[in-house]
């Protein structure tokens, strides 16, 4: 368990390595100058600038520059955000987004799992029609717009009560986190559906079922501990993708109710061109991805003995 | 699939649906918890100061929404337009803006102007938020900043009237060497590089703000990162800024004018660009005004609220490359292409959006002459639309250029919506009317800019927002020397006028010069206006006494006030 553990935390770390090095030529391949704003500077403060940035050296050692302060965990300071270094930005937003993130693949995992398991119970009957359309809509409608509808309903509900029950936008206190969540897991949360409603169907037909059923089990036992625990399985496999999509992919949420996570300065360093702030979320994101899979690579061993002896 | 052992009977189905039900019960329990479990970790890291309301006479406060937080505020390298609004209300120049362009004392009580230079007089009353007085040594600090090549501040330019100050931002003298001196603690004396009959109008603005050396260096680099980095001389100080979320504004009790301060708080708990969210917020009584777009603009009329326009000062308009061997250094050909556009189609039959006024000369209306509007005691040469005349500059272009068809132009552009729509629409038209194809280069932002600079284009979408309450500051746009003439436009005659515009102290001949540039730019097809940028917004009928401005802090909230319900 301990080597395998080292071996995938290794190659983890050269994954993020490549990401990086790509990243860094990738950015420096996309046309257009950091340093150039709506006013123009003189040649001496454009030079200045460079120098600041360290831009004017060549591109090789630029890169070897960035590498060995990344090394040190340092990722340098913003391009248009002058005084906040990028490591301050992420520390600050990260959590933000986390807690977003988290909230929204709990909704999706205890949504999808519960959906899933009574689409599967009842197939082909009416509940199960009604949910797979409604699963349909969930999987195609983009999430700005579930975040347009969802603030909207909350403006109607807000006149309707009289004083606000959900706030419209903002962040800070619980009543502002649940709507967003919500909004931002659906997606994920009609995917989980399908896939658990599936795996749940192959289950059904297991033999150990079949056993079960025959020996005379209790319904709860068989449905509970037999197909339920082991439906589940497939779905705990996309959770940790899930967790690192959904956290770095909120950025539509984000934006509509302004809410002050990492997505925001993701997004907008790249139409900037802030160097700095690119590498270092697409980096720090990277790393977070990788490090979930690895996680939930682990965690399915406690899950399924099966997988523990491969 | 065989269906035998699925269900028999349905009693499977019912008692795995009630274990369902317990489950969800249980989910729903669990992500609850969960929320509150997060929240109450969160609050250890973030402020929460509850929701408050649009406007609260009770304890003056007002809460907006802005669309993106200050890269930060230190008034010698802030240039973008946020920066500006909270610099404007936490900050005081030697001069303060009145109502509509009227300029009051600031931080001066008095002042001349000469031809060689000018001299500030400080009021005693004036304070930091720390309680020390601010003196003419924190200016000189401040304004030797701007111009150090190190700070690199991209509005040093905004210096150049003062002695020295160009060379000194080339690296070519030291810092010491502006013309700039504390004569004693309360008065400042200026020395001029050139006549600057306009210096009242540039002392305003916050990049001539005051920093004090003893703070700013104890900072160690990180001045205006944070609301505790900062020392503040104006009506407002801020208590709170947590980035990308938060800023809040408070009545600053060591300013000299606090008692004419109405409100208490501004604060701005919502950091979001999307319109819509922002009148979702108005609806729910959360902030006091919001910004309406194309979209959100009919949802805002079907609530029958007051819609307010304003025109934010900007001017758009087609750039050409006047560069040799760009076919638009023709100046028939210019002609031909000014003569065949209609800003007026393109405002009213294609942006649609109220508030935009085609656009007719490169000086907007609200420019002021000698007395009045610029615009009407200078009128720029009616734009018409004569296609017949539009062919025949055309022919004159392709018989100088000795060509029998025009090659397609290449209009660059930014990749945003309004910004491709006006293209297209161009595209459209000079296609119909002239037979000349265009071919769209649509870039991002920074490509638009690395491509104007370059010179890699024969026609732009660009726009110039003024820099000052002058006509100078759109007048010396297409000099030889301007770093932001990225058509390369050259004319000895302009620069000429524009150099006689800098240095007369005589308005008259001032406001002729520029009269001059007007015709000078029609006759010369150096643009194609396009329109004056509007903009249209609700706000809170109780929120009175608010200005909106062309240069400076827009919206300005020192003077508003909050008018009980009656």
């Amino acid at each position: 368990m301990l080597r395998y553990s080292i071996k995938r935390l290794l190659q983890g770390i050269v994954t993020v390595w490549f990401i990086a090095t790509a990243t860094f030529i990738a950015m420096h391949s996309v046309p257009g100058d950091p340093l150039l704003q709506n006013k123009a500077v003189t040649a001496e403060i454009r030079k200045n600038l460079e120098v600041k940035y360290g831009l004017d050296k060549p591109v090789t050692q630029q890169y070897l520059i960035y590498m060995s302060n990344m090394l040190h965990g340092d990722f340098g300071i913003s391009f248009t955000q002058q005084n906040r270094s990028v490591n301050d930005i992420i520390a600050k937003h990260f959590p933000v987004s986390a807690t977003l993130g988290i909230l929204a693949v709990a909704f999706a995992g205890i949504g999808g799992i519960l959906w899933g398991a009574l689409t599967a119970l009842y197939r082909n009957r009416l509940p199960d029609v009604v949910i797979m359309f409604l699963v349909i809509l969930g999987v195609s409608v983009p999430s700005f717009v579930f975040a347009a509808i969802g603030q909207l309903t909350l403006v109607h509900l807000n006149a309707l009560v009289g004083h606000t029950v959900f706030p419209v936008a903002g962040w800070g206190t619980v009543s502002h986190m649940f709507v967003p969540s919500l909004v931002l897991g659906l997606g994920t949360m009609a995917f989980l559906t399908r896939l658990m409603r599936s795996s749940m169907l192959e289950v059904v037909n297991a033999d150990y079922v079949r056993t079960a059923k025959a020996k005379g089990l209790p319904i709860t036992r068989i449905f509970l501990k037999h197909e339920l625990r082991n439906a589940v399985l497939p779905v705990i496999t996309v959770l940790g993708p899930a967790i690192a999509a959904i956290t770095t992919g909120g950025f539509v949420v984000e934006y509509v109710f302004a809410i002050p996570g990492l997505g925001r300065y993701f997004v907008q360093a790249v139409n900037q061109l802030d160097y700095t702030v690119i590498m270092g979320t697409t980096v720090f994101y990277g790393a977070f991805l990788v490090l979930m899979v690895i996680i939930v690579d682990l965690l399915y061993g406690v899950v399924d003995p099966r997988v523990r002896l491969a | 699939m065989s269906e035998v052992i699925t269900d028999a009977g349905g009693s499977f189905t019912r008692t795995a649906g009630r274990q369902l039900i317990l489950l969800a019960l249980l989910g729903i329990a669990s992500f609850v918890a969960l929320a509150f479990l997060l929240g109450w970790l969160s609050r250890a890291t973030s402020d929460t100061q509850g929701v408050s309301d649009a406007v609260d006479p009770l304890t003056g406060t007002i809460t907006l929404a802005m669309s993106s937080e200050p890269p930060q505020l230190d008034s010698t390298r802030a240039t973008d337009q946020v920066s500006g609004f909270v610099l404007g209300h936490v900050m005081e120049s030697l001069l303060r803006r009145g109502p509509g362009t009227d300029l009051r004392p600031g931080i001066a009580e008095r002042w001349e102007i000469t031809d060689t230079g000018a001299t500030f007089h400080l009021r005693a009353d004036a304070r930091w938020s720390d309680g020390k007085p601010v003196t003419a040594d924190d200016f000189v600090f401040a304004w030797r900043k701007a111009v150090d090549p190190a700070t690199a501040s991209e509005y040093a330019f905004f210096m150049y009237p003062l002695k020295n100050a160009e060379r000194i931002n080339k690296g070519e003298l030291p810092v010491e060497s502006l013309g700039v001196r504390a004569v004693d603690d309360r008065t400042l004396a200026i020395d001029f590089e050139r006549p600057t009959p306009y210096f009242e109008k540039l002392a305003v603005y916050s990049t001539y703000g005051p920093v004090r050396r003893d703070f700013y260096e104890s900072m160690q680099g990180r001045y205006g990162a944070d609301a505790d980095t900062l020392l503040y001389d104006g009506p407002f100080r801020i208590t709170t800024w947590v980035h990308g979320a938060h800023l809040r504004m408070e009545k600053n009790p060591y300013y000299w004018d606090a008692a004419n301060v109405k409100l208490n708080v501004i604060d701005i708990p919502y950091v979001t660009g999307d319109p819509l969210a922002v009148l979702n917020l108005f609806k729910d009584g959360k902030v006091a005004t919001a910004p309406l777009d194309a979209e959100t603009l009919d949802n805002a009329l079907e609530q029958r609220w007051k819609i307010n326009r304003f025109n934010d000062g900007s001017v758009f308009f087609i750039e050409f490359n006047h560069r040799p061997g760009r076919v638009t250094d023709n100046v028939h050909l210019r002609r031909a292409l000014l003569l065949a556009s209609d800003s007026g189609e393109l405002v009213y039959k294609v942006m649609k959006l109220p508030g935009n006024l085609p656009g007719v000369s490169l000086f907007p209306y609200w420019l002021q002459g000698l007395h009045g509007f610029f615009r009407q005691e200078y009128p720029p040469p009616p734009l018409r639309v004569d296609i017949p005349e539009a062919r025949r500059q055309l022919a004159l272009a392709l018989e100088d250029l000795g060509l029998a068809q025009l090659p397609p132009l290449v209009m660059l552009a930014d990749e945003t919506g309004p910004s491709v729509l006006q293209a297209e629409y161009y595209q459209n038209r000079y296609k119909h009317t002239l037979g000349i194809d265009v071919k769209i280069d649509k870039q991002i932002f920074k490509q638009r800019l690395a491509k104007m600079t370059a010179g890699d284009f024969d026609l732009v979408m660009a726009g110039w927002g003024p820099d000052y309450d002058d006509p100078l500051t759109f007048a010396d746009l297409f000099t030889s020397w301007n770093r932001n003439n990225r058509g390369a436009y050259s004319n000895p005659e302009l620069d000429r006028l524009v150099r006689v515009a800098q240095s007369s102290l005589d308005p008259k001949t001032r406001m002729d010069a520029f009269g001059a540039i007007q015709k000078i730019l029609y006759d010369d097809a150096v643009i194609v206006p396009n329109y004056e940028r509007g903009v249209v917004y609700v706000r809170d009928p109780r929120l009175k006494g608010v200005e909106r401005r062309v240069v400076g802090a827009d919206p300005d909230y020192t003077n508003a006030y909050i008018e009980a319900r009656p």
